[in-house]
């Protein structure tokens, strides 16, 4: 049996800035091996018998952690939810002695989300076990990054040279910070658009382009990635109205008769329709918005695999 | 590595093949319910070129298959790093066929318990068969091959090294020394 010269260099998954580009492809190449597995009569297989991942979601979320799950299932690691409420968190402890108590369970994975940005590292830097990072305060969302990558390729068939333009609060957003590191990192061309509240000062340094309107970064794009609108921070909103809110930066599909032919239409979800997506647009034949899901699995499963196997040697 | 010896030339590999693909047909008294499945890697072009042997022979064509078994290994845990995944690709289902498994080489067997794991879960073929270009022995498993090119008494410190036109630019078998 031979093995491939690949892999990635660290235990962890803490987030796509630290990836190579040759890192997010061997991940992106992996997941395509790994999209047929969802697609058989058995949706299993052995790669993770006896291993234990431990899914630590201090945060809500369902459609990560739930995708997490199912791709831990689909390799057949042994899977532990544990969430914040009901825990001894709330009882007061802090967040190493929780990871301390479950590290005595012996996890080979522990999958966080986490309302600080860096808890993932610091469970990383202390623990033996591989810590994939799903998501810390408006850092990073490694797996959303890599599973928009896998549709936009799926799709498109590239990401290098392709315009994408990602649209709405840009500010509080981890799925952009990671989007913009991996995009960049594989020479794509990323534009983001907002209102001026929710473009964080400085983010041209991050190698992007700023527009303020929804037209202009609508024009010759390839891909448009729409942001969800966090309707719970209501009373702080960073715009007059939601209403004011669609008028402005909702997608519409006479916008977006300005992008370029084939164009891609991706939301990472919950979508708040009539708020920055017109439903017309999330149904139409533009939207990818349900292949993100599909794919969010497979992706995973390509992270938590080559995580997963024995460690290379610290080179 | 030193080359010890080489154990076939084009020629001798496509005469081997043809046998190969006859005795396919005859076990099997025909191509009814016959499909192919190479694994992965080089059993995918051999698998390939006995689906062409059996079409010419036959005048139909057979049903042929990909299989890959990196995720059934049973040193998935021990060896690092993760070897690559790719997809498996079968073109129908594999109930009540006759699947003939290729690979190049049969040595220790766990590739083909890998493959045997890896192809129940797509369904309960009526029979499977394993047709491989060299035996080279020292199995660990209990396994056999229905189908060889060639059966080569090996030490254990040589190694078999098939190349393919497809896959290394020429057709040819060496054994080598370590």
């Amino acid at each position: 049996m031979r093995t491939q010269q690949s892999a990635l260099r660290s235990k962890d998954l803490l987030g796509i800035e630290p990836l190579t580009p040759e890192e997010i492809a061997l991940i992106l190449d992996t997941a395509e091996g790994f999209k047929e597995v969802s697609e058989r009569p058995v949706k299993k297989v052995p790669a993770l018998r006896g291993q234990l991942v431990i899914n630590l979601f201090m945060e809500p979320s369902t459609r990560t952690r739930v995708s997490f799950e199912i791709a831990e299932k689909r390799l057949s690691a042994d899977t532990l939810n544990f969430s914040a409420s009901g825990s001894a968190v709330e009882k007061g402890e802090t967040l190493i002695d929780t990871a301390e108590n479950l590290m005595a369970m012996h996890p080979d994975m522990i999958v966080i989300r986490h309302k600080h940005p860096g808890a993932p590292k610091m469970l990383a830097e202390r623990l033996p076990a591989s810590v994939i990072n799903a998501g810390d305060g408006a850092h990073e969302h490694p797996t959303q990054a890599l599973l928009d990558a896998f549709t936009i390729r799926e799709r498109l068939g590239r990401l290098e040279g392709l315009n994408v333009s990602i649209v709405g609060d840009i500010a509080h957003s981890r799925v952009v910070r990671s989007n913009i590191h991996l995009l960049t990192k594989m020479k794509a061309n990323v534009t983001v658009a907002g209102p001026p509240t929710l473009i964080p000062a400085g983010i041209e340094g991050m190698g992007v382009r700023v527009v303020h309107s929804l037209d202009e970064a609508v024009e010759g794009a390839d891909v448009v990635m729409m942001l969800r609108i966090q309707l719970e921070r209501q009373g702080k909103l960073s715009f007059p109205s939601l209403r004011e809110y669609y008028n402005t930066f909702g997608l519409t599909p006479e916008r977006l008769r300005r992008a370029k032919e084939g164009v891609i239409v991706m939301h990472p979800g919950p979508m708040n329709r009539g708020v920055e997506i017109a439903s017309d647009v999330a149904d139409g034949p533009w939207s990818v918005i349900l292949d993100q899901v599909t794919n969010g699995v497979a992706v995973r499963m390509a992270v938590l695999y080559l995580l997963g196997g024995a460690h290379m040697a610290e080179a | 590595m030193n080359v010890k010896k080489r154990l076939m030339d084009g020629a001798r590999m496509s005469r081997a093949m043809r046998r190969m693909a006859i005795e396919i047909v005859e076990k099997n008294r025909g191509l009814d319910d016959l499909m192919i499945v190479g694994i992965r890697s080089r059993g995918v072009p051999i698998g390939e070129r006995l689906a062409k042997e059996i079409e010419k022979i036959e005048g139909r064509p057979v049903p042929f298959g990909v299989l890959d078994i990196t995720l059934y290994r049973d040193d998935l845990t021990t060896i690092a790093p993760q070897p690559v995944v790719k997809p498996t690709k079968l073109p129908e289902p594999i109930d009540d066929k006759v699947v003939v498994l290729v690979d190049d080489v049969l040595y220790t067997g766990r590739t083909v318990r890998a493959a045997l794991d890896a192809l129940i879960d797509f369904g309960r073929p009526r029979r499977v068969m394993l047709a491989v270009l060299i035996d080279r022995g020292h199995r660990e498993l209990p396994i056999h091959a229905d189908v060889i090119g060639k059966t080569v008494p090996t030490d254990a410190d040589e190694v078999i090294k098939v190349k393919l036109e497809e896959t290394d630019g020429e057709d040819e078998v060496l054994i080598m020394e370590k």
